[in-house]
C-alpha cells in the first residue's frame, strides 16, 4: 500500500489552495492505488492551525514544520526537510507546480536523487511505473510519462486537481526542519505584494482579459469594472499588452506567460493569437469580445458578441452587477 | 566572469503540431526548430553581464544530438565564445538525467555564474536548472525577472503568483531566467561569419539511468465550435442569461 508525501504549500502561516489540491491528488492517488496513507508536510511559522483543512481534504497525518524562519521562503530547508522525510517509505512525494513548488521539485529529486515528473494535470500508479500526464508543447500536446524507481517526486499543475473532502484523522505530529531555515544561502530581502485583495490569476474563478483592442493602458478601467462586478476575478493581459507596458508581465496569459483554466474567461479586444489561446483554452466557458467577426477568438469562444468593447463592456459590467445583487 | 549557459532547441511555438507514427513523438515533418524562447533570454542576459563587467568568457551548452551544434552556433553568433555539445541519440524526456550530465560537465568548470532559461517550450518542466544547482550544491534562484550582478553578490526578482520576490545571493550561483528579463539580439553578420571559426566541442553525455520515458503523446480534446450570441450591447442580456443558465457561472 503505497505512502504519499505531500508538500502542504503555505504563504506565511496561510494555507495555499494548492495545498489542499495536492492532499486531493494524493488521497486519490493511495485510494486508486488499494488504500495507504497521505501525509502533508507544513513548513511555516506554525502549522498546526493547517491541520484541520488537510485532514478534511484526505490527510492522514499533518507533519508540523515550525520555525520563524518559515515566514518567508525558505527554499534550501524547505527541500532538505522534504527529502529527508521523504526516505520513510513513500511510493511518490507531490509538489504543487507553483512559483515555489517548481523551485523545490528538482532540488527534493536532486537530494533524493529520484526521478521528477512535472506540471503534470493526472497521476497513477500502473504496475512498477507512476504514470502521469503533462499538458506539454504550451497545451498543445498532452505527454503521458512513466516513471520507473521506487520513489517518483511529482509536481501537481494548479487548478487541474479540484479540492475534495474526504475526512480522516489529519493527527498532528511536529518534524523538526533538518536544515535551519534562518542560514539560507538565497537571502530573501522582501516581498513586493500586488495589489490588496488581489486574486491570483492561477486561482480565479473568473478571469477577465484584455488585448490591444482596448488602445490604452487607461482604457484597462473597463476589464477591472467588470472583474469587479464579477466579485472573484482576476485582471490577465495578452502578451502585446504585456510587452507595451499596459499592464505588468505577470498579468500576462499565454504561452510565455501564465496558463490558466478559470471556471469563466472572459476575453475584451483579444484577436485570439495561438500564442494567446495556449494559455486559456482549457477555460470551461469562454466568452469573447471584438469587433472583428472574423478573430480567431470566436472559434473557440462559447459565447461571442461582436461589437464595440467600450459599447459592450459598460453594459455587461451593469448586467452582472445586477445579476449578482439578485442572487 | 567566467558565464555558463545552458540552452535547448525546441519546436518553434507557433507550430500546428501531429504526433508521430509510433504515438510517443511529435511528427517533425515541417516543423522549423530553433533555441527555446527562455534560453534566448539567458545567453542575452550572460552575454549583458561580461559586457558590463569587462573581460569574461561565456560557455554555451546543450544536452542533445548533432541538430543542436545549429543551437550553439546561434549562440555563439550572439556572441557567446564557446560551445560544449553533450552527445544524446535523441532529445531525453528525464530532466534529472540531463542535469546529471550537465553538473558532470560544469563541475570543474570554474563558473561564477550558470544561466538557464526557467524552462523549455516543449516540456515545460522547469526541472534541469535547478536539479543542476542541486547536485553541484550552488546557491539557485529561478524564474529571476530581473538580476544584478555585482561585486562577487547577486540580487534579483522573482515572480511569484501576485508577488514579487527580491533576493540576495552569493557566487557562483545558478540562475534561471523569466521572459521580461531582456530582449535578445539577433545575430549580425559579422557575429555568424565569427561564429563559424569559435570552438564547439562534442562530448558524450553522461545522462545515467534514464528513469522517465514519453510514453505517448496525444492532441488535446478540440473545443467545441464556438458560437457568436449577437452584436453590440443588445446580446448583452442574452449573454447574462446564458452565463446563468447555460454554462451556471453567473
Amino acid at each position: 500500500m503505497p505512502n504519499v508525501l505531500v508538500f502542504a504549500e503555505t504563504r506565511g502561516a496561510e494555507l495555499r489552495k494548492v495545498a489542499l489540491e495536492a492532499v486531493t491528488a494524493g488521497r486519490a492517488f493511495v485510494d486508486a492505488a488499494g488504500g495507504g496513507e497521505v501525509h502533508a508536510l507544513v513548513a511555516a511559522p506554525s502549522g498546526g492551525a493547517a491541520a484541520a483543512a488537510l485532514g478534511k481534504h484526505g490527510a492522514d497525518l499533518v507533519l508540523a514544520c515550525e520555525h520563524a524562519g518559515f515566514a518567508r521562503f525558505a527554499r534550501e530547508a524547505t527541500a532538505a526537510t522534504l527529502a529527508a522525510r521523504a526516505t520513510s517509505g513513500y511510493r511518490a512525494v507531490f509538489i504543487p507546480f507553483s512559483a515555489n513548488g517548481r523551485d523545490l521539485a528538482p532540488r527534493v529529486a536532486a537530494k533524493l536523487d529520484a526521478p521528477l515528473v512535472s506540471d503534470v494535470t493526472s497521476v497513477a500508479q500502473s504496475g512498477d511505473a507512476i504514470v502521469a500526464k503533462h499538458p506539454g508543447f504550451a497545451n498543445k500536446v498532452i505527454i503521458e510519462y512513466a516513471a520507473a524507481g521506487p520513489l517518483v517526486v511529482v509536481s501537481l499543475r494548479p487548478s487541474a486537481f479540484t479540492p475534495a473532502e474526504s475526512p480522516k484523522a489529519g493527527r498532528v505530529e511536529s518534524f523538526a526542519p533538518v536544515a535551519d531555515p534562518g542560514a539560507e544561502r538565497i537571502v530573501v530581502k522582501g516581498v513586493q505584494e500586488g495589489a490588496t485583495g488581489k486574486i491570483d490569476l492561477g486561482e480565479a474563478p473568473v478571469i477577465v482579459s484584455g488585448g490591444r483592442g482596448l488602445k490604452s493602458a487607461e482604457n484597462f478601467k473597463l476589464v477591472e469594472d467588470l472583474a469587479a462586478a464579477f466579485g472573484n476575478a482576476a485582471v490577465g493581459a495578452t502578451r502585446a499588452v504585456t510587452d507595451d507596458g499596459w499592464r505588468p508581465h505577470a498579468d500576462q496569459i499565454g504561452q510565455t506567460g501564465r496558463q490558466v483554466s478559470p471556471q469563466l474567461y472572459v476575453a475584451v479586444g483579444i484577436s485570439g493569437a495561438i500564442q494567446h489561446l495556449a494559455g486559456m483554452r482549457t477555460a470551461r466557458t469562454i466568452v469573447a469580445i471584438n469587433k472583428d467577426p472574423e478573430a480567431p477568438i470566436f472559434k473557440v469562444a462559447d459565447y461571442g458578441i461582436v461589437g464595440d468593447a467600450f459599447e459592450i463592456v459598460p453594459a455587461l459590467t451593469a448586467a452582472v452587477r445586477d445579476a449578482r445583487k439578485r442572487h | 566572469m567566467k558565464i555558463a549557459v545552458c540552452v535547448k532547441r525546441t519546436p518553434d511555438s507557433e507550430s500546428r503540431f501531429k504526433i508521430g507514427s509510433g504515438g510517443a513523438a511529435i511528427d517533425e515533418t515541417g516543423i522549423k526548430f530553433d533555441m527555446d524562447d527562455f534560453a534566448s533570454y539567458a545567453v542575452e542576459v550572460g552575454l549583458q553581464i561580461n559586457e558590463k563587467q569587462g573581460p569574461g568568457e561565456t560557455v554555451v551548452l546543450a544536452v542533445g544530438p548533432d541538430a543542436v551544434q545549429e543551437t550553439l552556433r546561434k549562440a555563439m553568433s550572439m556572441g557567446a565564445d564557446r560551445a560544449v555539445q553533450l552527445r544524446t541519440d535523441s532529445t531525453p524526456f528525464d530532466g534529472m538525467a540531463v542535469a546529471r550530465a550537465l553538473a558532470a560537465e560544469l563541475k570543474a568548470g570554474g563558473f561564477d555564474l550558470i544561466l538557464f532559461g526557467k524552462h523549455a517550450f516543449d516540456t515545460g518542466a522547469g526541472i534541469v536548472g535547478t536539479a543542476v544547482a542541486a547536485i553541484l550544491d550552488l546557491p539557485c534562484v529561478t524564474a529571476a525577472s530581473q538580476l544584478e550582478i555585482a561585486g562577487g553578490k547577486g540580487s534579483a526578482r522573482r515572480e511569484l503568483e501576485g508577488a514579487g520576490e527580491l533576493v540576495e545571493f552569493p557566487l557562483p550561483a545558478v540562475v534561471t531566467i523569466d521572459e521580461g528579463i531582456a530582449r535578445p539580439r539577433y545575430p549580425s553578420l559579422k557575429g555568424i561569419m565569427a561564429a563559424k571559426k569559435k570552438p564547439l566541442e562534442t562530448k558524450p553525455a553522461q545522462l545515467g539511468a534514464v528513469r522517465v520515458q514519453a510514453k505517448a503523446m496525444a492532441l488535446p480534446p478540440e473545443r467545441p465550435a464556438g458560437r457568436i450570441i449577437g452584436q453590440g450591447a443588445a446580446a448583452v442580456p442574452e449573454l447574462v442569461k446564458l452565463l446563468q443558465n447555460e454554462a451556471k457561472v453567473l
